[in-house]
């Protein structure tokens, strides 16, 4: 902790190509995903061009990658602001701060962890969600703004977050850490979890069709027929129902470990069935 | 109708793109509204590639890799599928039926390759003890080409392989039973999808606004636009009165609007 205002006063000798091409490297995070160290090969890559400047002899370069080469995993899409941090406190350790590899990796895995708890839910769980609902929106209906919208809305936030993420990392070195334990992250979480639930409030009832065409009384009401099913009544209750008797059913399935695939083709039986005995329509 | 070689070959470099999108999961070339649209452009039924993803785009909302769990293979489903629907010309709905085993088939393949890519990480170990940059680049990027294979070489054999005929005779020999419930599971399928979602986001005591958009879309008829439009004033309203968050602001006297600020200040307190 010590070493922290010393990283702030160092001039960095890492020029725009090298940023520039750590940004590039960024975007290839998972080329060589494996089972071993996740993305411990790619963040070695990310940290070459720093490397490769900060250090000069053979032996520091070699002590540098190796200790890249170890586990890493996050969110793709923030890994900028840790890549950042790292970059920094190389150049520090290499300028002779007193920064040891020990200290290199907690900072790595500390702000792992964080990030990916904000990451995967506010990526894969609310931006990638929401845009590629909207874009199916208009794909379903064959317009090729779809898959447009989606392509450029979801890529513009990924990149504007990979180097800005990186930026703010770099430049603010070890003081990083205080902003991920501070105050803006956890809202920047709760306020993504309040639209992301909201609009999939949404999308369960609108998006979903479920028919139940079970006739459950047939009565004569001034001469005319009327026929009540399932349907009819669930409708009069509350539109959307079944729908949301469903998602909850499988998301209690899911917590359970059961594998969505099974899921999946369980509830294509359930469709075949229902509509060899006319229950569903 | 037949494809021809040009077409052939542009199908093995765009689903070697897909593949490599798969892994990547960066650009979204793999997810189905980007990937059947563009295998829709080249065999010459752009509209057909573009409701096909849409569609499929719906039922995939929810696969995506956590940590280090993979999710079904969008990348393999979709270039399949759009292969059988536009050349096969099957409807959008059966597309759907073979897209979701050939997802599941995908996912075992992938599994595969990213065991395969350990042996990557283990030559690159020893290039860094040799500090050898370009050699530990070159292995990393490579990495990405057992990927793309994984998808390339199975839809080209499809595409090849599968004459329109053959696909059409096949789905002709299942019972109305089995594509009309197909038809109606594809209606709600897409729950499975929304319930991965909702496992990631949901935190108990923000349930009400999941329950809030579920009455509200019900009863209202606006466009999701308009709909996104309320959550989103509805999230800001709620961390702006959340005390929680203004509790911790006046712990530290920060304006929260200036986090260069806050981040200079934090500096000074150590």
């Amino acid at each position: 902790m010590m070493s922290m205002s010393s990283a702030e006063e160092i001039v960095s000798t890492l020029t725009k190509r090298d940023i520039f091409q750590t940004f590039v490297f960024e975007n290839f995070q998972q080329a060589s995903f494996n089972y071993e160290t996740i993305h411990g090969l790619a963040f070695c890559v990310d940290m070459i061009p720093t490397i490769r400047r900060v250090y000069k002899t053979k032996e520091d370069q070699a002590e540098a990658l190796k200790r890249h080469l170890t586990f890493f995993n996050v969110t793709p899409g923030v890994c900028g602001p840790i890549v950042g941090v790292t970059m920094a406190l190389e150049e520090g350790k290499a300028q002779g701060e007193n920064i040891d590899a020990g200290t290199i990796q907690s900072f790595k895995v500390g702000l792992m962890g964080p990030l990916a708890g904000v990451g995967d839910p506010v990526m894969w769980g609310t931006l990638r969600p929401i845009l590629a609902a909207l874009g199916a929106s208009l794909a379903v209906k064959g317009s090729w703004m779809g898959p447009f919208l989606f392509f450029f809305a979801f890529n513009a936030i990924r990149l504007a977050l990979k180097w800005y993420g990186l930026k703010l990392g770099l430049n603010r070195g070890l003081a990083l850490v205080k902003d991920v334990s501070g105050n803006l992250l956890p809202k920047l979480t709760e306020g993504a979890t309040v639209l992301g639930l909201f609009v999939m409030g949404v999308l369960v009832t609108k998006w979903t069709t479920i028919n139940i065409p079970l006739v459950v009384s047939k009565t004569q009401n001034g001469g005319k027929e009327v026929v009540t099913t399932i349907q009819t009544i669930l409708d009069e209750l509350c539109p959307g129902l079944p729908a949301l008797g469903l998602t909850l059913l499988m998301m209690y399935l899911l917590r359970k470990k059961v594998n969505p695939i099974i899921l999946i083709f369980a509830l294509f039986g359930v469709g075949i069935l229902g509509y060899g005995l006319g229950w569903l329509k | 109708m037949k494809i021809t070689i040009f077409q052939l070959i542009l199908i093995f470099i765009w689903s070697s793109i897909t593949g490599a999108g798969s892994v990547l999961d960066e650009f979204q070339t793999h997810r189905p509204l980007i990937a059947c649209s563009v295998t829709g452009l080249i065999l010459g039924d752009p509209v057909k590639g573009i409701i096909l993803g849409g569609t499929l785009e719906l039922i995939a909302l929810g696969w995506m890799n956590i940590g280090a769990a993979q999710s079904p293979d969008s990348a393999l489903a979709s270039t399949i599928s759009t292969i059988l629907v536009i050349v096969g010309s099957q409807s959008i709905q059966k597309g759907i039926a073979i897209a979701l085993p050939v997802a599941a088939a995908g996912q075992v393949l992938t599994v595969f390759a990213r065991t395969i890519t350990v042996a990557f990480q283990h030559a690159a170990n020893r290039q860094a003890a040799k500090a050898n940059f370009k050699a530990i680049e070159w292995l990393h990027f490579s990495a990405l080409f057992v990927q793309a294979l994984r998808v390339s070489i199975p839809t080209t054999l499809v595409a090849i392989f599968v004459s329109p005929t053959m696909v059409q005779s096949m789905l002709n020999a299942l019972p109305d039973v089995v594509t009309g419930g197909l038809t109606v599971a594809g209606g709600f399928i897409v729950v499975v999808g929304y319930a991965m979602v909702m496992n990631m986001m949901s935190v108990k005591y923000l349930m009400p606004f999941f329950y809030l958009g579920f009455i509200l879309g019900g009863y209202l008829k606006l466009s999701l636009l308009a709909f996104g439009g309320v959550g989103l004033i509805l999230a800001l309203v709620y961390v702006q009165l959340n005390p929680k968050f203004s509790k911790q602001m006046s712990a530290t006297p920060v304006s929260n609007t200036a986090v260069e600020n806050d981040l200079a200040e934090d500096e000074l307190e150590d």
